[in-house]
């Protein structure tokens, strides 16, 4: 049984029809990717597995429930967990506090405070200091920690590498082993395709809120998802 | 009689210079049509304007004004009365609609200018001796000259805040006229101004005064919001920041709103006083002005013109009606507004005009949908289309 | 000697206010709601506390018991009822929704209890004072009520920064939709903070209630003096909301001390002129902290 199984997936905000048939499956364990030019729906995505954006029409089914019903904090506690884009820290809060609102499901596994400090040094060391004050790396790096803190079963990361120097981004992607081995599988989102086929085991593209390709990471060629991301024709 | 209706006029003149500034008829609309949210709805509603079902509303409200200029001649002495209520509720809830429904300004201390209209009738009449309707004119002058320090601020408080700010300045001058002997002080003070004039005339006058004041509200309402000035409220409700960026000087708008409701408020206050002759600092400055004020606008149907005048006409009609209910009149009331805000947000005007197709007072977009979640989309996309206009 | 005890006095009111703002903070820090029902809800309290000790002839302390509890619960259910969605409407609507909630109580309370003035009888309590000095003296009463200010002050402090469900609420207050991703179901957390918050307020108005003589319309009083405790204090921070009470408490006793009539007068101007000076209260903060 595979974790999370989208089919033709509709999501709209008003009139305005942003998701119009997504599918995609994804397994248990490894990374898969999305990828898309700017507004193609990929946040959306996110927020529709989420709950923040509801479902209009096909179905999300997460380890065997149906997400349509259910609220975002309940699918929280199914084990999804979101870095949102842009990080979005609770600015009035600090690194610590941030992370314990992370673990407020309380579901039970590896990640905790003191595995967290140990894992990624960087967060350990800003404990105490208020989200708002932290810098575009910081923030990244605490974001992820506060998704891991309710020890998902699947972590989706909205863009991480977005506004960030791209030492900084390896330096992120280096820690995506760490959360695999773990158990957790990663959905990732980015627009930079070179990152997301590099990290990932499988890779989706996505336009104008449809699925357009799909494929294992190292079976897809570049050429073709830069023609799938522009929504070109095929080029064989 | 005659002195009213310039004095109103003047009284509200000021409003359209600072936005309209020296730009022809035709292009404020064109300029207000961009800081407007979305082009559509303005080219829809001017359309609307010519429709058949406004000039019906026109000539139906034009047949029902008559109606009412004959009251002196037709209603006996108690209607008359009763309708001056009539008249300085849908003055009231014009001005309080002007500051909430479209200035997004929800105050709860508007009895601070109610009360000072009623004492200028105390002072500028029974004090200083000028004839008892040049009394409220000046009464309404004033007040709308003390609104803009007191503006200075409640202006410094948002939402909630602004509303009991607003409260705490009516509780200080309520306490400051109490203290102030040369009116009455806290024991109240009873009107003589009048004095020579039979009842029979003063009730009449009284009538015909606040007729003319309920018709000049309501047209300076809506020439106001016909103006460039409600176009870029319309902008300043659904998205401030985008509308500053755009030119359109939110503060000076607001504080315009504000004082003119203010006047409204203070008309409404003295005309209460010549009903009553009766003028007490705990009842003029009392709150239950306000509460009225808002029933009228939220049920009636808050952000639009024809809203607070069906609101005020059911609030007087039930007040009539269900007074032998005591206090379980007004928890129905309440009740109403609850529902009505959370459920039905244009009030039974919305409902009746069945989303604006009737229209006696076609003002050219709509100001209804209060809080509308797809506006805010449309806002950004107004904010970033390329053409911004000229400022002013 | 006047002057000392005007000053000590006025400070036991302050902790008063601050008792009766407190409620009113919480809410506004955690939802941004002004609730205009705030002041009502308090004489609401008191009201339980003439039913409790009255009525039932039950004993003053288990009114402080009942009184809390019974806003909690009518808390949490006004939150689920109706504010949540006025909350997700915005705009004016939760000012608009709290003062239909007010005139519905006000003249329900009316109708129940009538427009006479009552009080609740605190027996040798209420009356009970210690001499400190020469026309010094201290009320029993006055000096519970304003430490039950200090008190609630900081445990709601302490509840907001160090339990899980307060840094559920400070979270729901930063950012509502992350929150949520965070598996904190920000209903639930919006109506926790009302019930926390009404029962201080219940608290408050039990005391109220010994203090003084109450009507349905006092409530309008209670509101405008806990409004202007949390602006003189600053909006969103507890401490801020204690340090107004104390402003407005002694302001308000000093101005009586020179003349009776004018100690509600010069409490008001003392808040205009903190609007004047400094908009953002003594002690601002972004958010409940
Ligand atoms: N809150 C919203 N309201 C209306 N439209 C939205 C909203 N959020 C996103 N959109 C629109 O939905 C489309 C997809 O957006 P998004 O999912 O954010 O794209 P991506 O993350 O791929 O850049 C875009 O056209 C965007 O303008
Ligand atoms: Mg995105």
């Amino acid at each position: 049984m595979s974790l999370l199984e989208i089919t033709d997936l509709r999501a709209r905000y008003g009139e305005f029809q942003a998701l119009s048939g997504v599918s995609l499956s994804m397994e248990e364990g490894g990374v898969l990717a999305v990828v898309g030019a700017n507004g193609a729906g990929k946040t959306t995505l996110l927020k529709t597995i989420a709950g923040i954006v509801p479902v209009a029409g096909g179905s999300v089914v997460f380890d065997g429930h149906d997400l349509a019903p259910l609220a975002a904090h309940q699918r929280t506690r199914l084990g999804i967990a979101v870095t949102p884009e842009g990080r979005r820290l609770f600015p009035n809060m600090t690194v610590e506090e941030n992370l314990l609102v992370g673990g407020h499901t309380r579901r039970p596994g590896v990640w905790g405070l003191e595995r967290l400090y140990d894992t990624f040094g960087v967060v350990g060391d800003i404990r105490a200091r208020l989200g708002r004050h932290l810098s575009g790396g910081q923030q990244q790096a605490v974001a992820i920690c506060r998704a891991l803190m309710s020890n998902p079963k699947l972590l989706m990361l909205d863009e991480v590498s977005l506004g960030l120097a791209p030492v900084v981004v390896d330096q992120i992607y280096a820690t995506l082993p760490t959360i695999t081995e773990q158990g957790t599988t990663v959905l990732l989102v980015e627009q930079d395709a070179g990152h997301a086929l590099a990290a990932s085991d499988h890779v989706v593209c996505l336009l104008e809120g449809r699925t357009v390709l799909s494929g294992p990471s190292d079976q897809v060629s570049r050429a073709d998802l830069a023609s799938a991301y522009f929504g070109l024709a095929p080029s064989h | 009689m005659s002195a009213q209706t310039p004095a109103q006029q003047s009284a509200t003149e000021p409003t359209p210079k600072p936005t309209a500034g020296s730009t022809a008829a035709a292009a404020p609309e064109k300029g207000g049509a961009h800081a407007a949210p979305s082009d559509t709805p303005t080219v829809r509603a001017r359309v609307r304007r010519a429709s058949l079902s406004s000039w019906i509303g026109a000539a139906v409200m034009l047949a029902v004004l008559a109606v009412l200029a004959m009251g002196p001649y037709v209603f006996d002495r108690g209607l008359q009365q009763r309708l001056v209520l009539l008249f300085a509720l849908v003055v009231m809830g014009t001005a309080w609609n002007l500051l909430a429904g479209y200035g997004g300004m929800v105050s709860i201390g508007q009895q601070a200018f109610v009360g000072l209209g009623a004492y200028g009738l105390v002072y500028f009449g029974d004090v200083l001796g000028l004839s008892p309707f040049v009394a409220i004119v000046v009464g309404v002058l004033v007040a709308g000259l003390v609104s803009i320090p007191i503006s200075w601020l409640t202006f410094r408080l948002v939402g909630g805040y602004f509303a009991i700010g607003t409260w705490v300045v009516a509780e200080v001058l309520r306490l400051v006229v109490a203290q102030t002997d040369a009116v009455g002080g806290g024991a109240g003070f009873t009107v003589r101004s009048f004095g020579g004039l039979d009842a029979v005339y003063r009730i009449a006058f009284v009538y015909w005064f606040g007729l003319a004041g309920a018709v000049v509200m309501v047209a300076a309402t809506y020439l106001l919001m016909r103006s460039r000035l409600g176009l870029g409220f319309t902008a300043i409700r659904d998205d401030a920041v985008a509308a500053a960026s755009l030119g359109v000087r939110v503060t000076l708008s607001k504080r315009i709103v504000y004082v003119v409701a203010a006047m409204g408020a203070a008309f409404g206050g003295g005309l209460t006083a010549a009903n009553t002759l009766r003028v007490q600092p705990d009842s003029a400055f009392s709150i239950s002005f306000t509460v009225a004020m808002i029933f009228v606008v939220v049920i009636g149907g808050i952000g639009s013109i024809e809203g607070p005048i069906v609101g005020a006409i059911v609030y007087w009609v039930l007040q009539d009606q269900l007074a032998q209910l005591g206090s379980w009149y007004l928890v129905i009331l309440g009740a109403i507004v609850i529902a009505v805000t959370l459920y039905a947000p244009r009030g039974l005007w919305g409902l009746v005009s069945r989303g604006g197709r009737l229209r006696p007072f076609p003002v050219g977009y709509r100001l209804l949908d209060l809080p509308s979640a797809p506006s805010r989309t449309t806002a950004a996309a107004g904010a970033a289309a390329p053409d911004t206009p000229e400022r002013n | 000697m006047d002057w000392v005890n005007a000053l000590a006095q006025g400070a036991l009111l302050g902790g008063f206010y601050a008792l009766l703002a407190a409620g009113l903070s919480l809410m506004f820090g955690v939802m941004r709601i002004v609730n205009l029902a705030h002041g009502l809800l308090a004489v609401a309290g008191a009201y339980v506390g003439v039913v409790v000790v009255e009525d039932a002839g039950l004993p003053l302390w288990v009114a402080l018991v009942v009184a809390p509890l019974v806003l909690a619960g009518f808390g949490y259910l006004l939150q689920r009822g109706f504010l949540n969605r006025a909350v997700d409407l915005g705009g004016l609507v939760p000012v608009l929704v709290t003062f239909g909630v007010a005139v519905i109580l006000t003249n329900l309370l009316q109708e129940w209890f009538t427009a006479d003035s009552q009080s609740l009888r605190s027996g040798s309590f209420g009356t009970a004072s210690v001499q400190l000095a020469d026309g010094l003296s201290i009320g029993l009463l006055p000096a519970v009520t304003g430490l039950a200010g200090v008190l609630v002050v900081a445990a709601l402090q302490w509840f907001l920064a160090r339990t899980r469900s307060g840094r559920a609420m400070r979270a729901a207050s930063d950012d509502p939709e992350v929150a949520r991703l965070m598996g904190i179901n920000e209903k639930h957390v919006y109506a926790l903070a009302t019930a926390i918050a009404l029962a201080t307020v219940g608290l408050a108005g039990v005391f109220l209630g010994m203090r003084t003589q109450f009507t349905p319309g006092y409530g309008d009083l209670v509101l405008i003096f806990a409004f202007e405790a949390v602006i003189i204090g600053g909006l969103g921070s507890l401490w801020g909301t204690l340090l107004g009470g104390l402003v407005l408490g002694v302001t308000q006793s000093l101005g009586s001390q020179i003349d009776p009539a004018y100690g509600f007068l010069i409490g008001h101007l003392v808040f205009l002129a903190v609007l004047a000076v400094r908009p953002a209260g003594l002690l601002p903060k972004v958010a409940v902290a």
